[in-house]
């Protein structure tokens, strides 16, 4: 392993965040304080609690969550994209830097930056509403595995695309979407019953309901369901990056 | 001497199915400097790209120091530095962070004084924590060599790296090279500046349609190829030649004010003594005598024109 090479593309791209620190997390900031004014105090003061949990505090997970994936997927999509279109890819191609080396840089930076953004928004969280968080290591863990496979899922969406365009079309038609459905603003048993079948085969329900789990240990589905469905979705990606690095795909002519 | 990069039987195929290269044989000795020329469309950048790991080749085989690219990629990756044709860099980088960069990737421990060095080496200390974007296009070349100088390598590759460059940049990369080469360096250049091969090169290799078509010590071609021509300029313009210097070929210059007499440095006799007497005995007055040796831009024409 190029362990100097996998930490100086780590550091190049951490040093982006610093240098763009403006978008990079206080954008994020103001647009999630700007959910909890809209739907935590003015919408959540007139909806009951649900299952047993304050409105406000209820869609903090799922806030978390609708951010970590949407900046897991964007930051590593962007962070290969951008080498590609203006050519510096070349660097990296003609470096003795395997695509593993590659894949470990930069999605590793993507998803370090998600996960301090979604601390952030933790944080802000916890001016507007009362957050609790029951099981703190099933939390992070199911964070971290979040940043992890959005980033490495962002990566191949950036790989793929060969336009501007294409790096939004998959955030925008697919990601937002699911996400939204998923289960950040209301629970799943509050959906008529054919709704909620459909929902199941959102995947996104699954990883949000584990979250929400690890704060007040309450979910629309099992726990182990959630872990197994995130797991899935990892080794899916992973997949996808270990065909990518055999064929060379889109990357090498 | 050994070659450090050995090309052998390459060929390339591109997706759209054109072949780019076929049956491309080259070796590289350690130490020299060897200019790739060849017209546009050639293989050259092609060439480079197989043996830097940027394009997969269809067939054949290149090593580098005895390292398969293929096969022993991470080796044979660590002896060369690249410089690529197409500027590309990172705008919004420092020139500094970017130099560090390449050297971190191809897995040298930091080293600033090592970095300060290269950058001094190339009139970049000043502008280190300049932004790219803020750099004129000469001064991005020189951030291009830097890159691929940061991490120390045994073989540069420069694909046409004074491109737009003025005169006198031109000839400071000059001095940079041989100053490389002078430290062990190989160095493989192409250019379109043939007065460049010229100047810097001890090995000529000629490259057209994929195939390459000759390589030879730069002096030995020149020797080989090499026409000279000797200009005589005459007292008084002639409208005509004389009958008697029908035989030697000459060419009338300025109106008939100079002739030009054109002959083969290898020949046993260059004809020079007669055609001075001949000129004698026809009643013209010398005025001056010049030589002057074939570029290499024109034996190279030659070649490519022998070879379609
Ligand atoms: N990715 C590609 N796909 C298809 N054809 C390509 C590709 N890259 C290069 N070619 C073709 O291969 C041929 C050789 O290209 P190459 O870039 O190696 O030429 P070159 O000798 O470097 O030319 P130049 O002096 O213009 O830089 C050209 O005809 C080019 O159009
Ligand atoms: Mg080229």
């Amino acid at each position: 392993m190029n362990w100097p090479a996998i930490l100086a593309i780590y550091r190049y791209e951490m040093a982006r965040t610093y240098r763009t620190l403006a978008q990079s997390v206080i954008s994020p900031v103001i647009s999630t304080s700007l959910y909890f004014v809209v739907f935590g105090a003015a919408i959540g003061s007139r909806i009951d609690s649900v299952e047993g949990v304050a409105y406000g505090a209820f869609i903090v997970p799922g806030l978390i969550m609708l951010t970590v994936i949407t900046q897991g997927i964007s930051n590593a999509s962007f962070a290969i994209y951008f080498p590609k279109f203006i050519g510096t890819i070349y660097e990296l191609l003609s470096a003795p830097v395997s695509f593993l080396e590659i894949v470990i840089g930069y999605v590793g930076a993507a998803a370090t930056k998600s996960l301090l953004i979604g601390l952030i928004i933790l944080g802000t969280a916890t001016f507007f509403v009362e957050v609790q968080i029951l099981h703190p290591v099933a939390m992070l863990v199911f964070l971290v595995l979040t940043c992890v496979s959005f980033s490495l899922f962002g990566f191949i969406i950036g790989i793929w695309a060969q336009n501007f365009e294409q790096l939004q079309l998959v955030p925008l038609l697919i990601i937002t979407p699911l996400v939204f459905l998923g289960g950040s603003f209301y629970s799943i048993s509050m959906l008529p019953p054919f709704w909620q079948t459909v929902t199941l085969f959102n995947p996104v329900v699954y990883l949000i309901s584990g979250f929400r789990w690890s704060f007040y240990g309450t979910a629309d589905v099992g726990i182990g369901l959630s872990l197994a469905m995130i797991a899935l979705f990892l080794g899916l990606c992973l997949g996808a990056t270990w065909w990518i690095f055999r064929t060379g795909w889109r990357i090498k002519s | 001497m050994d070659s450090i990069i050995s090309v052998r039987d390459l060929a390339k195929v591109y997706d759209n199915g054109f072949a780019a290269l076929s049956g491309a044989r080259l070796e590289i000795e350690e130490g020299e400097i060897l200019a790739l020329l060849g017209p546009n469309g050639a293989g050259k950048t092609t060439l480079i790209s197989i043996i830097c790991g940027l394009v997969t080749p269809t067939d054949g085989q290149v090593t580098v120091g005895g390292h398969d690219v293929v096969q022993d990629w991470r080796r044979a990756r660590s002896l060369i530095g690249l410089v690529p044709q197409e500027v590309a860099l990172e705008p919004f980088e420092k020139v500094i962070n970017t130099v560090r960069f390449s050297r971190g990737l191809f897995g040298r421990p930091a080293d600033p004084a090592r970095i300060e060095q290269v950058l001094r080496q190339l009139s970049l200390w000043e502008k280190r924590n300049e932004k790219i974007m803020s750099l004129s296009g000469g001064m991005k070349r020189r951030v291009l060599i830097a890159k691929a100088l940061a991490h120390d390598p045994q073989i540069l590759f420069l694909d046409e790296p004074t491109a737009g460059v003025d005169v006198e940049l031109r000839k400071e990369m000059w001095e940079v090279v041989r100053g490389l080469q002078d430290a062990g360096v190989t160095i493989l250049l192409t250019t379109h500046y043939i007065e460049e091969a010229e100047a810097m090169a001890d090995r000529v290799a000629v490259i057209n349609g994929g195939r390459i078509l000759l390589v030879e010590e730069k002096a030995a071609l020149m020797r080989r190829m090499g026409k000279r021509q000797m200009r005589i300029e005459l007292g008084t313009p002639v409208d005509r030649l004389p009958e008697s210097l029908a035989a030697y070929g000459l060419e009338r210059a300025d109106d008939g004010a100079a002739l030009v007499y054109t002959y083969d440095t290898a020949a046993d006799r260059t004809g020079i003594t007669r055609l001075l007497n001949d000129i004698q005995a026809a009643g013209l007055v010398l005025h001056d005598v010049q030589t002057r040796q074939s570029s290499l831009e024109e034996i190279f024409v030659d070649l490519v024109k022998e070879a379609s």
